[in-house]
């Protein structure tokens, strides 16, 4: 059986009395590539966000159910705790514009307070940013500003920046859906490189990304989780209406 | 063409040149203004002026060094008193919009931007030269520090909001700590718009006279010593330009002359910090 890192157990997300994501179970299984999938509105991003605890973030917001990565509730940890086990990148890339490419590789540690060796540090400045195939691009402008680089390499090193922390797992909300194609495909061949050493969880609209990256795809819909499956089989042989509508584009 | 759109057109024309004739006529009291000063003012500065001490009446000569001196020392003050203070309140109004708190102390700000200097100097001369029992530079400064006070919180709120908020999750989601987020990301990509709040704050209150009338007092000798009564430049201007003696008027002339300068220069550098430290996305 496959070896069973995140664990939803009836996980609820609110906002104010608005419930956006319903009961959800799921078993994320470790060193895989996960796509969640679902038309706008579906709750997807809320269920990501719920995961490392960003979505307490917005006021109102609240959750129910358990969280459990490695059979700890997330929710019983410190979200700050949560949050280095758990990296995320974002829909646009948003690296830290005050800060040089290395610092902003190295600002996990750093703003936290970890010493770190001078030596130690430019490890793992160069083994994220190599991790994020963009060490050959920045090499030599590292301590250049981070917002000088093109919106696909901003993004990677965003990507260099959260597994700087080596997290178990890797959220990424939609994290091509502001890139060209060029970009897009460079950040999706990354994610092939990355499932060796991390859980990846990639919420996306588009449904040929999902076909390309994911192992297994979980398709929510009105905030439940409808079917979760083999990405090769719900994309050729959906079990349920609503996920065969959704992948042929019949959804009104 | 018909005649009518001409007439229109005609309007138009005329609007646009009464736009321009009236935005040329806002300028014109400042241009009033550093013209005098600079014809009164300038033929005064020399380095005497800038390095004695007033001379009594009936002497010529003297200068204003204590005024300067005592001028710096009670805005540096003031500054640090309010810098903490403002930016404090401006990141919680920032990162609470609907808060209650957040209602008041943005309300009581407000009233406090509109509280009349005069009103500010004679709380201060209650609440602390009184008990004190002595007029002092020190409580000058804080009758400044709280007129920069609005200023400075309004103008920290304003520029945090305009952050990107992915820029504070960015942080959050690496696992910072919320005090990290706000100081180390969040306010120094908002350096350059704090920074000219400050600038603009300091510019604003280096010439107020009112506060400092029953705080700081004024001095004719020189001291940096801030528990006593302490000389400033708008405080010289006021005494010495409604005295009846002709070198008092012109201490007072080439004091204003410094006075406007420096907030001149204020003004400039807050464009220009604005410009250079500011931070692209």
């Amino acid at each position: 059986m496959e070896n069973t890192i995140l664990k939803a157990v009836d996980f609820d997300a609110f906002f104010g009395d608005n419930q956006v994501v319903k009961k959800v179970n799921i078993d994320i299984p470790k060193n895989n590539v996960i796509a969640v999938m679902g038309p706008s509105g579906c709750g997807k991003t809320t269920f990501l966000r719920g995961i490392n605890r960003m979505h307490e973030l917005i006021e109102g917001a609240t959750t129910k159910g358990k969280m459990l990565l490695n059979g700890e509730n997330v929710y019983d940890l410190h979200p700050i705790f949560v949050r280095h086990k758990i990296g995320m990148v974002f829909q646009r890339p948003n690296p830290f514009p005050n800060l040089s490419i290395y610092d902003n590789v190295i600002a996990g540690y750093k703003l936290n307070g970890m010493k770190i060796a001078k030596p130690d540090r430019d490890v793992i400045v160069e083994q994220s940013l190599q991790k994020a195939a963009l060490w050959n691009e920045v090499k030599d402008s590292l301590h250049k500003k981070g917002t000088f680089l093109s919106g696909g390499q901003q993004q990677r090193l965003c990507i260099a920046r959260a597994i700087a922390m080596e997290p178990e797992i890797l959220l990424l909300d939609e994290p091509t859906s502001a890139l060209d194609p060029i970009s897009t495909s460079s950040v999706e061949v990354l994610l092939h490189e990355l499932k060796k050493n991390y859980t990846i969880i990639i919420v996306t609209h588009n449904m040929q990304q999902a076909g390309r990256v994911s192992d297994k795809t979980a398709f929510f819909y009105m905030g439940e989780l409808i079917e979760f499956d083999k990405t090769k089989n719900m994309f050729t042989n959906p079990k349920d209406e609503r996920t065969q509508n959704y992948i042929t584009g019949r959804f009104s | 063409m018909s005649p009518n759109i001409k007439y229109r057109l005609g309007k138009s024309g005329a609007f646009k040149g009464l736009v321009i004739f009236f935005s040329v006529l806002c300028t014109i009291p400042l241009m009033l203004i550093l013209f005098y000063i600079i014809r009164e003012g300038i033929t005064k500065i020399n380095w005497n002026f800038l390095t004695n001490l007033p001379k009594p009446v009936g002497e010529t000569g003297g200068g204003i060094l204590n005024a300067l001196v005592g001028s710096l020392l009670i805005v540096f003050y003031a500054a640090l008193i309010a810098i903490p203070f403002g930016i404090m309140g401006g990141i919680y109004l920032s990162e609470n919009k609907k808060s209650l708190l957040g209602y008041w102390v943005r309300l009581s700000v407000d009233v406090l931007q509109g509280t009349p200097s005069i009103v500010v100097g004679i709380v201060i001369y209650f609440w602390i030269v009184k008990p004190l029992g002595t007029f002092s530079a020190l409580s000058g400064s804080i009758a400044l520090a709280v007129m920069m006070l609005p200023i400075i919180v309004r103008s920290t709120e304003e520029t945090l909001k305009m952050l990107p908020s992915s820029l504070k999750e960015a942080g959050l989601a690496l696992g910072l700590p919320y005090h990290k987020v706000m100081l180390r990301i969040v306010l120094p990509c908002g350096f350059s718009g704090v920074l000219s709040g400050i600038i603009l704050a300091v510019a604003r209150i280096a010439g107020e006279t009112a506060p400092l009338l029953f705080t700081a007092f004024g001095n004719p000798y020189f001291t940096t010593d801030v528990t006593k009564p302490m000389q400033s430049l708008p405080l010289l201007i006021f005494n010495y330009a409604t005295s009846p003696y002709d070198e008092w008027h012109d201490l007072a002339w080439g004091a204003a002359f410094i006075l406007l300068s420096w907030i001149l220069l204020l003004n400039i550098i807050t464009k220009i910090t604005t410009r250079r430290w500011k931070i692209q996305f």
